[in-house]
């Protein structure tokens, strides 16, 4: 920062943290700043959080649960014939990572890969070491140990080699499936080699000789094709959704329309005469905070998806709604606006902003609203429990296979050791799946049906009416700026209920993960800086939705920019670069950010330099600055967020109905070196669709507690005609000496502020409440 | 009542109710499960089947429409010419991402190329769009059409 700083970076003295704080099995448990040292499951615990701050700082995949495991003994197995079996301990739910992760291992370990076959691991981290798959964290934390894995593996192919042929080690190679002794020529594959091979010693771990990059053969080629690829266009792919057993049952649960609420009376006489079903089930429901508990609500348990639903559309409920039976959208947005118009905790302050704005030339203010969202996965949750002789076993699309473990085996009264949770395929995840109340629906099932193998499938409804929704904000900007329109002085006052009220009822602030997430830790080149979070209420379930907090920060603060560059009669762009000032490593301490995606502060500083690389970047590549007709716009945004710098433009066409397209989407990330260029480009071109989706068509609202979209009708997503004809991504090439980014969210921040300025450029028209709907309709 | 059906070129003989939609006789009690369930009231295209080589979303078709009439799934749509091209464009490109909704568009597309071997830009928005893609593959998906249509560019 070029401004001098005497903030006192914020540790656990925060006011969410002050206090116990009650945990349950949190998935993104590294978010919860002082929690991550925790190994294993932690169930309704409360500790203080200063005895937290107190414990050396474990930063990157050291400080999640259970950690990394770098053993070739678990993660590889070679046939006789010569198949190579790499386990994949992440869930795959389309970033390609049961491509990516065997892939590092195969390259290291000069793996022929058609002769790779990829086995999915079920939930354990004590021996795969951690396996929550959100974060954008799979191949961030994994890359090093899944080399250190394939290295190994490598070093006791050779060495079996060099002990059969009696020659020194240092005279044999292993190359491409084979292992070579260099002055004869002679070979063995390695499936002559497998069984001498794994009698071999495990390598010590610091003297594993990891491949020069250069030598990489399929890490950051990107021309290795997808190992699902062909089961996925073939339709043998095989989700959550569509396990099979014999003697399964199917079921579908009516759950409270209110977060909150429970079945007062049922009566399922009606739904017994349903042909097919068999039972009529109720589920317990759980007290407040909601955590990853089941709902509670009736179950209609059948010989069929259909009849279940059939079953179910029959019974009587009569629904006693709870305490949040007037959480109402509208009124609820005033509340926010209200708190965000007043002081509130002040959780960074640099200089003095009260001084700055009164000294300033002119004044600018701005609120930015953002509504609930819904992951709407296209595979809704579903998941099938089958409890044998004292042994469970669950088939289920979930992003943290370990926490669904642990969560089936307290519900159910038996160790986590009796519990198999086996990993389908997720039909999406973006965070929703992290949440296994699901699993533990079809756990309780099939314990009240004696075992047997029970599905519960979650209809769209379901999914939109009970989901763990993204938060709903208001975010409040103030700037003074100078003669020259260049600010001196910055407020943001962020106002949302938080993720942890899912975990703790009382909590009404955001935690440092979240303020870390695009509000608290912007870099910009501003004197007076004040950010501000006053309190708010949760009245249903909020969960993480890909990219999270980053996605009503980044739309905020990046069309606040772009507001003032407009004030100030600059290019945007210009402007934007200006406001992130010069090139800089700036320390996330330095921000007040205690919390930096959970990674070390000294490795991984926010550097102004590469956030800037990516403007000027994807301004080059789209053409910034070129003639356009008359209707159409480019806006450009820039985000930081899970390590990794993203800029985009927008190119938008507003006709004279106020119908709005979008031709183009240009997109520069730097997320460091990049193991799978391929993968990285198609997970910034669907975050693209879904930051349009965001901007353009997506709203979660409840009137009386209830949620009013039923469907996709009502819920709408971006659909094949509003995503952009041409989305061009440009990678910032990185290498591997420097830390790894993250890919699967921070694609997703940037596009709607984008779209926005587009906007503004194509029409002035300013917008500034999502999503954007008709509100350009003339 | 028994309703019988031809699925994949084979017959079956089912006891199921003449209202349940073909997408759960499919998957459910004839076990095909690469026809993928969505919003059950034709909004998303994940059920998409091919019924005498139209497009039908399975969620919202009951079964007993289905008599006398050629089934084919996801599963057996690699046995048509312009399937198996189909397929091969999505796997070529790389088209897939979590790949639950991949059956559906699969079976959009190749009815689109079976009418229409040269769809225009337009052409695609019209075919595609009930079919949602939460990943948001659609660009992929188009050049992947284009490619099974052996068209180079585009021609918006």
């Amino acid at each position: 920062m070029s401004a001098p700083l005497d903030v006192t970076p914020r540790t656990a003295g925060h006011a969410s943290f002050d206090r116990p704080l009650v945990i349950a099995n949190v998935s993104r448990r590294r978010f919860l700043q002082g929690v991550s040292a925790l190994g294993g499951l932690v169930l309704a615990v409360g500790f203080p959080a200063p005895l937290r701050a107190a414990d050396p700082p474990k930063y990157g995949a050291d400080g999640m649960a259970n950690g990394w495991v770098d053993d070739p003994l678990v993660f590889v197995a070679i046939a006789e014939d010569g198949t190579v079996s790499i386990v994949c301990h992440r869930s795959e739910m389309g970033q390609g990572v049961r491509t990516g992760m065997p892939m590092i291992v195969a390259d290291e370990l000069e793996a022929d890969w058609k002769r790779v076959r990829v086995v999915q691991a079920t939930g354990d981290e004590k021996r795969f070491g951690n396996q929550d798959t959100d974060g954008s964290r799979s191949t961030r934390h994994f890359l090093d140990p899944m080399r250190r894995c394939g290295a190994a593996a490598r070093t006791m192919l050779e060495a079996a080699a060099a002990a059969r042929w009696q020659v020194p080690v240092g005279e044999v190679e292993a190359k491409n499936h084979e292992v070579v002794h260099r002055p004869t020529g002679r070979r063995a594959g390695y499936g002559s080699l497998a069984k001498a091979a794994a009698s071999q010693p495990v390598p010590a771990r610091e003297t594993v000789r990891l491949k020069d990059p250069a030598q990489f053969r399929y890490i950051g080629k990107g021309e290795v094709k997808l190992v699902d690829g062909r089961d996925i266009a073939t339709g043998k792919a095989q989700y959550g959704i569509d396990t099979r057993l014999d003697g399964m049952l199917y079921a579908v649960v009516a759950r409270p329309p209110v977060y909150g609420g429970k079945a007062a009376s049922y009566d399922a006489a009606q739904a017994l005469k349903v042909p097919g079903v068999v039972r009529v089930v109720e589920i317990e429901g759980s007290p407040a905070p909601p955590e990853f508990k089941p709902l509670g609500g009736v179950a209609v348990i059948a010989r069929n998806t259909w009849a279940a639903i059939q079953g179910r559309n029959a019974l009587k409920i009569v629904w006693d709604d709870g305490p949040n039976a007037s959480y109402d959208s509208a009124s609820f947005k005033a509340t926010l606006e209200e708190a965000a118009r007043k002081p509130g905790n002040a959780v960074r302050n640099d200089g003095d902003f009260d001084a700055g704005i009164a000294g300033a030339a002119r004044r600018l203010d701005a609120e930015y609203y953002i509504p609930h969202l819904a992951h709407a996965t296209m595979e809704p949750p579903a998941a099938t429990v089958r409890i044998v002789k004292g042994k469970c076993e669950v088939w289920a699309c979930v992003q943290s296979p370990q926490g669904a473990r642990d969560l089936v085996a307290k519900r159910l009264g038996m160790p986590a050791e009796d519990v198999t949770v086996h990993v389908t395929l997720l039909g999406g995840g973006f965070g929703r799946k992290s949440k296994s109340d699901f699993v533990l629906e079809a756990a309780v099932l099939s314990k009240a049906m004696d075992g047997k193998p029970v599905k519960v499938t979650w209809t769209r409804e379901d999914d939109l009416h009970n989901c763990y929704f993204h938060t709903v904000s208001v975010e409040h900007l103030e700037a003074g700026v100078d003669a020259q329109g260049k600010p001196v002085a910055w407020l943001h006052r962020s106002v949302a209920p938080t993720i942890i009220s899912t975990f703790d009822s009382a909590a009404k602030q955001e935690a440092p993960f979240e303020l870390g997430m695009g509000v608290i830790n912007v870099p910009f080149a501003i004197p007076n800086v004040r950010i501000e979070n006053p309190e708010a209420t949760a009245h249903t379930r909020i969960g993480w939705f890909r990219s999270v907090s980053n996605i009503p920060h980044a739309f905020a603060v990046q069309s606040f920019v772009a507001e003032l560059a407009a004030a100030a009669g600059r290019d945007q762009k210009d402007f934007l670069l200006e406001v992130i000032g010069p090139a800089r490593r700036v320390s996330p301490q330095t921000l007040a950010d205690t919390w930096n995606h959970g990674e070390s502060p000294e490795r991984y500083p926010v550097d102004t330099g590469r956030l800037r690389r990516v403007v000027e970047t994807v301004a080059r590549e789209a053409g910034w600055g070129r003639a356009l007709p008359k209707g159409r716009g480019l806006g450009i945004a820039a985000h930081y967020s899970f390590v990794t710098y993203v800029g985009a433009v927008a190119e938008v066409a507003v006709d004279d109905k106020g119908q709005l397209t979008i031709p183009r989407v240009d997109i520069a990330v730097d997320c460091g070196p990049v193991v799978n260029p391929d993968r990285v480009r198609a997970q910034m071109e669907g975050a693209c669709v879904m930051g349009i989706g965001i901007a353009t068509l997506g709203e979660i609202s409840f009137k009386g507690g209830r949620v009013e979209q039923d469907n996709f009708h009502a819920y709408q997503v971006t659909r094949m005609a509003g995503a952009p004809r041409e989305i061009r991504v440009h990678l910032i090439p990185g290498d591997f000496s420097m830390p790894l980014g993250g890919v699967g969210e921070p694609g997703v921040p940037p596009i709607a502020p984008a779209i926005c300025n587009a906007i503004f450029a194509a029409t002035g028209k300013r917008i500034r409440r999502l999503p954007i709907r008709d509100q350009l309709k003339v | 009542m028994a309703l019988s059906l031809t699925v994949n070129g084979k017959s079956y003989q089912l006891d199921v109710p003449p209202e349940m939609p073909l997408l759960w006789v499919l998957r459910d009690v004839i076990g095909l499960t690469g026809t993928k369930f969505g919003c059950g009231i034709a909004a998303c295209g994940a059920c998409t089947v091919h019924v005498d080589g139209q497009p039908v979303r399975s969620c919202s078709t009951p079964t007993s429409a289905m008599a006398n009439k050629k089934i084919t799934t996801i599963e057996a749509i690699g046995a048509d010419k312009v399937g198996k091209a189909v397929q091969a464009a999505w796997i070529d490109s790389g088209v897939p991402q979590c790949g639950y909704c991949q059956a559906g568009q699969i079976m959009s597309a190749a009815a689109l190329l079976k009418h229409n071997p040269k769809p225009t830009d337009a052409d695609i928005d019209d075919a595609m769009s009930g079919n949602i893609c939460r990943c948001g593959t659609y660009v992929r998906i188009r050049a992947a059409i284009k490619r099974a249509a052996g068209q180079k560019g585009a021609t918006t």
